[in-house]
C-alpha cells in the first residue's frame, strides 16, 4: 500500500520533502562518526597513511555501481510497468551516479600514483569503471538532447539496460583478468580479509556515503518533479495567452 | 520615398517565373501582390530584399539612404519566423532588435503590441504557429525601417491577430512607410494598389494559349 | 548592443541550451581518446609516444562535430535570410559565429585535454605542450571547417560531406600541431619552429575562412 501511494508523484513529494532534511541530518552524523573513525584507524604497514584514500575510493565505486543499478531497475519500471516515478528516478540518479564514479576514478588515480608509479593504467578494473563513467555521461547527454521527457525516458531506459552489462564486468574483472588492482576483500564467500580496525571505519564511511546518495537522489527527484510541473504550467500559460 | 521596378525578370532554375514586370509604390502606399501559387509572389519579395538575383530590368529607390541597399532599409517577413525555440520570447526579439538595430526606445512595447508580453520569459519553442508569427511581427515594430516586405503575413494568424496586423500596417503607412505584401486574402488596407502576377508569367501565357487552342479544336469538332 | 554582439550572445545561448551543449564535444573527445588504447593495447610507453597525435586527432574530429549545423539551423528557420540581407558585413557575422562555435566546442576540449592526457600517460611537459598547441591550433580547425559548413548549408546530410571536404584541408594544422607537441618532448627541432607555423595557420584561416564561407553562403542562397 505504501509503495503504491509513493508511486503517485504528489504523494511522493508529500512524503519525500519533509524526509530530505532528516536524511541530511543523519548523513552528517554518519560522516562525523565515519571520518573520526577513519582518522583514528591505524596506517597500513606497507602503504602508510595512503591507505586512507580507500575510505573515499571504495564508497565511490560502490555507489557508482549502485547508481547504475537504480537506473536499471527504473529502466524496467519505465519500459515494463510504465511507472510514473520510474523515469524521474532514472533521470535523477544519472548525475549522482556519475559523480560517485568520478570520485572513484580520481581517488583511484591519486592512490595509484604512489602505489603503482602512474596515475593511470589500462587494466580491466580501471577500464571497466571508466566505461561506466562514459556510459553515465552518454545517458546524461541523451536526457539533455531529447526535449520531451517521456521520449527521453524510453531511449535512456534502453541504453541503461544495455549498459548494465558493464556492472558484472566491473565486479568480476579482478578475477577474470590479471590486473594490478587488488581483488575483492570485503564481500567474499569466506568473509572479509581486512583487519577490523580498518573494516569498521570503511563500513561506516560506506554507510555515510550511501545515506548521502539517498538524500541527493530524493532531492534530485523532487527537483525533477517540480521542474516538470513548471514545464507543464508554462505550456498551459502559452496556450492561455492565445 | 518611392520604390519602382522596371521590366523586371525573375529566373529560377533556368525558367522565367515572371518577365516584364513594372510597378511603382510610394511612401504611404501599399502594394498587394497577388497571383496563383508559383506565380512568383515570394520571388518578387525576395528580389526586393536582395535575396534573389535580378535576371533583367532594374529596381530603384528614390528618397532612401543611398549608402544602404533596399534590403538593408527593409523588413523582410518570410514564410519562416526566424526564431530559435531554445531562446525565450524576449530573447528572440532582443536578438533581432540588436541585429537589425538600432532598436526603438521602448523594450517591452513591441511585445505588448503583439500581445505576447505576458509570456515574454517562455521559450519560443512553446509557442503556437500564430504566436510565433506574432513574435516575428514584433521585430517590425522593434526596429524602425521605411520599407516592409511581407510574404503572406496573415497566414496562421487568427482574427484578433489579423486585426493587429492591419493596425500595424495602417500605422506604418500613416507614418510615411511603404509596404509590399504578397497575399491571397485582402488585408483590409484601403486604397492599396494591386499587382497581379498571373498575366506576367510566360508559362501562364503559354498554358492559356494552349488551352484556348484545344478548346477551339473541341468546338471545331461537331 | 551591437549587431555582432547580438549574434555572439544568441549563438552562445542557443548552443548551451540545446542538446547537451558544450558537454557533447568534450564527451566525444573523451570517448575517441579512450577508444585508442582498446585498439592498440595498454602499452603505456607506446601511448605516451603517440599521445599528442591521438589528442590532436580526437580534437580535430570533435571540433567538426555540430559544425555542419552552424548555418544549417539558421537556414532552416529563416534566420539566414535576414542575416544575409542585414547591414553587418557577412564576413564579420561568419567570424563571430565561428568564434562562438570555438568558445563552446574547442575551449572545453582544451580545458579537458590535460586530464584526458592522463589516460595516455601524458604528463608534465608533453601534456602542457599539447595543450598549448591545441590552444593556438584549434581556431584553424574551426575556421577551415566553417567553409565546409557554409557549403553544406542547404544539404540535408551535410555532416559527412563536411568531414570529407574539410579533413584534407586540415592536414597542415595536424602536421604542425603534432610536430610542435612532439618537439617539446623529444626534439630534435625546437618547439618554437612548428609552433610558430601553427600560429600562422590559425591567423591565416581566421582571414581566409570567413571570406570563403561568406562567398559560399551568398552563392548557395541565391
Amino acid at each position: 500500500m505504501a509503495a503504491a501511494n509513493l508511486a503517485n508523484p504528489s504523494r511522493f513529494l508529500k512524503i519525500a520533502s519533509p524526509a530530505i532534511p532528516w536524511l541530511g541530518g543523519l548523513t552528517v552524523i554518519a560522516f562525523a562518526v565515519g571520518i573520526t573513525e577513519a582518522v583514528l584507524s591505524p596506517d597500513d604497514y606497507q602503504q602508510g597513511a595512503t591507505v586512507k584514500i580507500m575510505f573515499l575510493h571504495v564508497p565511490g565505486a560502490w555507489l557508482g555501481m549502485l547508481g547504475w543499478g537504480v537506473m536499471t531497475v527504473a529502466a524496467l519500471g519505465t519500459l515494463v510497468w510504465r511507472h510514473p516515478l520510474a523515469d524521474v528516478t532514472a533521470k535523477a540518479a544519472a548525475p549522482i551516479g556519475a559523480a560517485f564514479t568520478f570520485m572513484c576514478l580520481v581517488t583511484g588515480s591519486l592512490w595509484g600514483r604512489p602505489m603503482w608509479g602512474t596515475y593511470w593504467v589500462w587494466d580491466a578494473r580501471l577500464t571497466s569503471v571508466l566505461v561506466l563513467f562514459l556510459l553515465y555521461l552518454g545517458v546524461i547527454a541523451l536526457w539533455r538532447t531529447v526535449d520531451d521527457p517521456s521520449r527521453a525516458a524510453r531511449a535512456a531506459a534502453i541504453v541503461t539496460l544495455v549498459g548494465a552489462v558493464d556492472l558484472p564486468i566491473i565486479k568480476f574483472s579482478v578475477e577474470w583478468w590479471n590486473t594490478l588492482h587488488q581483488s575483492a576483500s570485503v564481500f567474499r564467500m569466506d568473509g572479509p580479509t581486512i583487519d577490523p580496525s580498518i573494516l569498521v571505519p570503511l563500513l561506516v564511511m560506506t554507510g555515510a556515503f550511501t545515506l548521502l546518495f539517498i538524500t541527493l537522489l530524493l532531492a534530485a527527484m523532487r527537483n525533477e518533479l517540480l521542474r516538470r510541473r513548471v514545464r507543464t504550467l508554462r505550456l498551459m500559460q502559452a496556450s492561455v495567452v492565445g | 520615398m518611392r520604390l519602382a521596378g522596371h521590366d523586371l525578370t525573375c529566373r529560377r532554375g533556368g525558367r522565367d517565373i515572371f518577365a516584364g514586370l513594372n510597378f511603382s509604390v510610394a511612401g504611404g502606399e501599399a502594394l498587394m501582390v497577388s497571383g496563383r501559387n508559383g506565380a512568383g509572389k515570394s520571388s518578387l519579395l525576395r528580389m526586393l530584399a536582395g535575396l534573389v538575383r535580378i535576371a533583367h530590368g532594374d529596381l530603384e529607390l528614390e528618397g532612401g539612404d543611398p549608402n544602404l541597399t533596399i534590403g538593408e532599409q527593409a523588413h523582410y517577413l518570410g514564410h519562416l519566423d526566424a526564431l530559435k525555440p531554445s531562446l525565450s520570447v524576449a530573447e528572440n526579439l532582443e536578438f533581432w532588435a540588436g541585429f537589425l538595430g538600432p532598436p526603438t526606445s521602448s523594450r517591452s512595447g513591441p511585445l505588448a503590441a503583439v500581445g505576447l508580453d505576458a509570456i515574454a520569459d517562455l521559450p519560443a519553442g512553446y509557442l503556437s504557429a500564430g504566436q510565433r508569427r506574432r513574435l516575428s511581427l514584433a521585430r517590425l515594430l522593434a526596429v524602425k525601417r521605411p520599407i516592409w516586405l511581407l510574404d503572406e503575413p496573415a497566414s496562421t494568424l487568427d482574427a484578433s491577430g489579423q486585426r493587429r496586423l492591419r493596425d500595424f500596417m495602417r500605422a506604418h503607412l500613416a507614418a510615411g512607410g511603404l509596404i509590399v505584401a504578397a497575399t491571397h486574402a485582402a488585408l483590409g488596407i484601403d486604397g492599396a494598389h494591386e499587382l497581379r502576377l498571373d498575366q506576367l508569367s510566360p508559362a501562364f501565357a503559354h498554358a492559356t494559349a494552349a488551352l484556348a487552342e484545344s478548346e477551339a479544336v473541341k468546338v471545331g469538332e461537331p | 548592443m551591437s549587431a555582432l554582439a547580438a549574434i555572439f550572445i544568441r549563438d552562445m545561448r542557443n548552443t548551451v541550451r540545446v542538446g547537451g551543449g558544450a558537454l557533447m564535444g568534450v564527451l566525444f573527445f573523451l570517448v575517441v581518446v579512450t577508444m585508442v588504447p582498446f585498439a592498440l593495447g595498454p602499452d603505456l610507453a607506446l601511448l605516451n609516444r603517440i599521445g599528442p597525435a591521438i589528442l590532436w586527432l580526437a580534437a580535430l574530429l570533435a571540433s567538426l562535430l555540430a559544425l555542419d549545423r552552424l548555418f544549417a539551423t539558421d537556414h532552416e528557420d529563416g534566420s539566414l535570410d535576414l542575416i544575409l540581407t542585414g547591414r553587418p558585413p557577412l564576413e564579420l557575422v561568419v567570424l563571430v559565429k565561428g568564434f562562438a562555435h570555438w568558445v563552446t566546442t574547442a575551449v572545453p576540449i582544451i580545458v579537458a585535454a590535460p586530464f584526458v592526457g592522463i589516460f595516455l600517460n601524458l604528463g608534465g611537459r608533453a601534456g602542457t605542450a599539447t595543450v598549448m598547441t591545441l590552444l593556438v591550433g584549434t581556431p584553424a580547425l574551426t575556421f577551415i571547417g566553417i567553409i565546409g559548413a557554409a557549403i553544406a548549408v542547404t544539404l540535408r546530410r551535410g555532416g559527412l560531406l563536411l568531414a570529407v571536404l574539410v579533413l584534407p584541408l586540415t592536414v597542415p594544422v595536424l602536421i604542425f600541431g603534432v610536430a610542435a607537441a612532439n618537439a617539446a618532448v623529444s626534439g630534435p627541432i625546437p618547439f618554437g619552429t612548428p609552433f610558430m607555423a601553427l600560429c600562422g595557420l590559425s591567423l591565416a584561416s581566421l582571414v581566409v575562412g570567413p571570406f570563403a564561407a561568406a562567398a559560399a553562403l551568398r552563392l548557395e542562397m541565391e
